[in-house]
């Protein structure tokens, strides 16, 4: 009872976190150019924590998120601009068929193992990408203009659903399913885990909060384009998921905090960014091979002393 | 169930996590917002910023940084010169990565922190698009060098961006220019084109050429397309010198272009080659060689070669300063600095209203790239230049009014 | 004709993806790990052979050489630094770093140049023949006459020679070829020489041949060279010589169909089919899922 109630002072928390950041804005205390950074951190906080769930927790090697993000921007973009539908019900197009893409990109994962499953998901993002480039009705290259519909609200809603979602998911039957697959595959088939049931769900999930990222992604730039989720988006992604620790809900979200914070006090330098970036990923991977966090997440560090804190 | 609970008091914390972030750069962020706000508001009474929101880095750095050259060559003369109506000029550059969403939030960090007084905007249709937006619900005037798609000032239900101009021409402009050309000076019947298809630009080019040379009389005999980076077009070409052309239009940029007339010409492709502004890059000569260039036209803002006198005085300052031939990318930025200037002037202030009036008011402005009037889609109408490529020269062809 | 012209432009595209699915290979059989960086020490070669003729005024060959002497050392040291410590590592963390190791070469490489393209100057005369109505030029029969040399070199080394003997049982178990006696860290960094030598060979080659040449400029043939690798059966040298060619023919003729928009998707399906089909490839062995 005691840590229901915990739960949901916390949800409580949020709410009340999400007020005062509106009332700064409505007071014009925060200004565009911080509320399109909070916004730019909503998104890849969702990004990182989508791909968290297929990476950290089931262990499935994909580096084609960006692929499923631009599904779910382009059908939110054709149900707003050509249908004339809400937003909201437009999110929710974007993610459902990027889902389905998930779906369709799940099964062949099925046969595939590590690094040949990572190539196959960067194979189906670019195939993704190439039919968008060479469909008219959605602008081919010249890509879509689309009204700014994003703000706060909806990203805050979706970073909140995402993460409750994810938590929880990861903390149910089915969650323990999908680690079981990520520490020893065979093993978990031979206790008679429905392996290929797992991964399959935790792509879809993966790709339908992929999905609303884009819909809110498409809505707060004015512009999208194919080239927008080329193989480079989708490694910035994985810099989230590996930094933070493969495995580790909070250590993606902080990961995704910190790494927007950083883009934008660096995009003067773009290439040092990027240097950066990739050595950061370097030196993690060899001194640190599961993220800085590994798979604990930030909450128990401050368990110490407690019994049997490694397990989850 | 003990489980259970831990687990959802992980949820929980995890929430609470994000909580702690997110808060804690909600207040740095705050912190900073102040001292900027302070900090623009005391010295912008004796300047003037002008904001650019450029490609220096990523797949078109060499446009947004040539415009960037452009543009600061312009603003060192005007300071020289005493400044805007007394008021010195600042040019402030900002990096958009050749990238969208980089070019959105560059333009609000330009006008909220900045807070510039007018914006020299991308180089490329798309990444205008992304600022666009931006401009007008600031209120800044912004001017595209070489933003040449029809919808960057002209929305798809036929509202114009009211703070959105630009100083080149537009490309339906471009393909009729060169539709007309091959035409009555090359005699071209049977036509082939050969566009980049991952650009809008190019396709844009494509679409007008198209429809110009079919009400000329002519016919498109092959219509292919290729995608930007791609290396080798020997099937296509092969494809299209089956056709039979006797004239190839290849709307695309120097990258792949010069690859492409390397390639038809290896292929035993003779016909002439025609393209636009996008061509026009010292690479193009590397890459094709100077002999493969012969015979190839393109439509253009301006030529160095031009012996008007104002356009050699600008050639020789930029050497001066550069040490290389200002490229068209390179007049076009110094042109919007010599636009906006202008408008300022006219306008007799700063206020974003009043200059975006004086851009759209203008008539008969001379620049380097040509003298011009803006019309009600706040285009410039303004003649084009053909030029054509001679041992790996451009010399001047003929001036196309429109 | 027309077709045949196809062919023609089919195989010499190949030949490239050939010449760079080649290390990658012999990569991939000993250490198992998908080296990102290859398509960048590629571009490296590429680069290093541009310098070598344009500033240095060097000739092709004593461009290739030294383009391939320092693609080797370059790959001895990624490995060294990079790949070394992870051998005993996840799949995934080893193949992080490599995609690290590729964004940091082009990074740095864009950092000190600019990401702008150069122009390869001309040092190869260039003819066009012409065999029934095809065009043929010098370049591309030197460029696959290089690649089957290679090819064939490189199978004698690894069939007939003592390095070669040692690579094939580094790859086949690394733990019983130490045990008997054989160096596995000398015999992985010669792996790595070999192929990146390759990887900067074929960088020479394709700037000779297509002109242009920059920072990005190995991403994409790159992935198709794991591609032909992958469809010729990975760890197969006649596999990648096979592999590659198939492919390049296969893009030709999608191009020629007039569908050449969707070329790069054609591979990537190819990639699937074939992971999903018979992940062994075309010339690969069968291996079982060991426990």
């Amino acid at each position: 009872m005691k840590k229901s109630k915990v739960f949901w002072g916390l949800c409580l928390l949020a709410i009340i976190f999400y007020a005062v950041v509106q009332v700064m804005i409505s007071g014009g205390i925060l200004d565009m150019y911080y509320q399109s950074i909070l916004i730019q951190m909503c998104i890849n906080i969702m990004l990182a924590v989508s791909l968290h769930i297929i990476i950290g927790i089931t262990g499935q090697f994909s580096i084609g998120h960006a692929g499923f993000m631009a599904v779910g921007a382009y059908f939110s973009a054709i149900a707003t601009m050509k249908l004339g539908l809400p937003f909201p019900v437009a999110i929710l197009i974007g993610a459902i068929v990027a889902a389905l893409a998930g779906l369709l990109v799940g099964i062949p994962s099925l046969r595939l193992k590590g690094d040949y499953l990572a190539i196959a998901t960067l194979g189906f993002a670019e195939i993704i990408r190439i039919i968008f480039l060479n469909v008219d009705y959605v602008g081919g290259a010249a890509g879509m203009v689309i009204t700014n519909l994003s703000n706060w609200t909806y990203a805050f809603m979706g970073v909140f659903v995402t993460i409750l979602v994810i938590a929880n998911f990861t903390n149910s039957r089915h969650g323990r399913g999908c680690i079981s697959i990520r520490e020893d595959e065979i093993a978990a088939d031979a206790m008679g885990i429905n392996t290929t049931y797992y991964k399959v769900v935790a792509f879809t999930i993966g790709s339908f909060f992929a999905g609303v990222a884009g819909a809110i992604y498409a809505h707060n730039f004015f512009i999208i384009q194919p080239t927008t989720f080329g193989f480079l988006k989708s490694f910035d992604i994985l810099i989230y998921v590996v930094l933070g620790g493969l495995g580790s809900l909070s250590g993606s979200v902080i990961a995704a905090i910190f790494l927007t914070v950083v883009s934008a006090y660096l995009s003067g330098y773009p290439e040092e960014r990027m240097i950066i970036y990739s050595l950061v990923l370097i030196i993690v991977m060899l001194y640190r091979p599961t993220g800085l966090l590994g798979t604990k997440e930030i909450t128990s560090l401050f368990k110490f002393g407690k019994r049997g804190g490694s397990k989850v | 169930m003990a489980e259970k609970k831990t687990l959802k008091r992980f949820a929980s914390l995890f929430l609470a996590s994000t909580l702690i972030a997110g808060a804690l750069a909600a207040c740095s962020n705050e912190g900073t917002t102040k001292e900027s706000g302070g900090s623009s508001s005391s010295e912008s009474s004796d300047v003037i910023k002008i904001g650019a929101n450029l490609e220096l880095s990523g797949p078109v750095a060499s446009y947004g940084s040539s415009i960037g050259d452009g543009a600061e060559l312009a603003v060192e003369e005007i300071n020289a010169a005493g400044g805007i109506d007394g008021k010195q000029v600042e040019l402030v550059k900002v990096d958009n990565k050749s990238d969208n969403a980089e070019a959105t939030n560059a333009a609000i960090k330009l006008a909220t922190q900045d807070k510039v007084t007018a914006m020299i905007a991308p180089a490329t249709s798309g990444n205008v698009i992304a600022t666009a937006q931006i401009a007008n619900q600031n209120k800044i005037p912004t001017v595209t060098a070489s933003g040449t798609a029809p919808n960057v000032t002209e929305n798809a239900d036929g509202t114009i961006n009211d703070y959105v101009f630009r100083t080149c021409f537009i490309d339906p402009f471009q393909g009729v220019v060169a539709a007309n050309f091959a035409t009555s000076e090359l005699g071209a019947k049977n036509v082939a084109i050969y566009a980049d298809n991952a650009s809008d630009y190019a396709k844009g080019l494509a679409a007008s050429f198209k429809e110009q040379i079919e009400a000329n009389g002519g016919t498109v005999v092959a219509e292919e397309a290729y995608v930007a980076d791609d290396t080798d077009f020997k099937s296509t070409l092969t494809r299209i010198k089956s056709a039979n052309p006797d004239f190839v239009f290849i709307p695309g940029y120097y990258e792949e272009v010069g690859l492409i007339v390397k390639q038809a010409r290896e292929l035993g492709i003779e016909a002439p080659l025609m393209g636009a502004d996008g061509w026009d890059s010292p690479t193009l000569v590397e890459l094709a060689g100077a002999e493969a260039l012969n015979n190839t036209f393109i439509t253009n803002h301006y030529s160095s070669q031009d012996p008007d006198e104002t356009i050699q005085g600008f050639v020789d300052a930029f050497e001066a300063k550069f040490s290389e031939a200002p490229n068209a990318f390179h007049a076009l930025g110094y042109d919007t600095v010599y636009y906006l200037k202008d408008a300022i002037e006219r306008a007799g202030s700063t206020d974003g209203e009043a200059i975006q009036k004086a851009l759209a008011e203008t008539k008969d402005l001379s620049l380097i790239t040509g003298t011009f009037s803006v019309d009600e889609k706040h285009n410039p109408v303004k003649s084009a230049t053909v030029l054509e490529y001679v041992d790996g020269n451009q010399e001047f062809n003929s001036k196309v009014n429109p | 004709m027309e077709w045949l012209q196809q062919l023609v432009n089919g195989i010499s595209l190949g030949s490239i993806y050939a010449l760079i699915a080649l290390g990658y290979t012999m990569v991939y059989g000993i250490i198992k790990l998908i080296n990102f960086a290859h398509g960048d020490v590629f571009m490296l070669g590429a680069f290093i052979g541009f310098y070598a003729i344009a500033r240095w005024d060097l000739g092709f060959f004593p461009a290739l050489i030294i383009a391939m002497l320092l693609c080797a050392i370059i790959g001895v040291i990624i490995e060294r630094v990079a790949y070394k410590r992870l051998r005993n590592a996840t799949r995934i963390a080893a193949l992080i770093t490599a995609i690290g190791v590729s964004l940091l070469i082009e990074n740095t490489v864009i950092y000190f140049r600019g990401a702008s393209p150069e122009a390869y100057p001309e040092v190869l005369s260039n003819k066009s023949i012409s065999i029934f109505g095809a065009n043929i030029s010098s370049q591309s029969i030197m460029i696959l006459g290089v690649t089957i040399v290679l090819m064939i070199l490189l199978q004698f080394i690894v069939h007939k020679t003592k390095i070669g003997k040692a690579m094939r049982a580094v790859s086949h178990d690394p733990d019983a070829a130490r045990l008997m006696g054989i160096n596995v860290d000398n015999t992985i960094s010669a792996t790595f020489a070999i192929g990146s030598a390759l990887a900067g060979a074929a960088g020479v080659i394709f700037g000779v041949y297509y002109t242009r040449i920059d920072p990005l400029m190995g991403v994409l043939p790159g992935l198709k060279a794991f591609v032909a690798a992958v469809l010729g059966g990975i760890g197969s040298i006649p596999g990648a010589m096979v592999g590659g060619l198939v492919l390049g023919v296969v893009e030709t003729v999608v191009s020629a169909l007039g569908y050449s928009l969707w070329r790069d998707a054609a591979a990537f399906v190819i990639l699937i089919l074939i992971l999903i089909l018979k992940p062994s490839g075309i010339f690969g062995k069968n291996t079982r899922e060991k426990v």
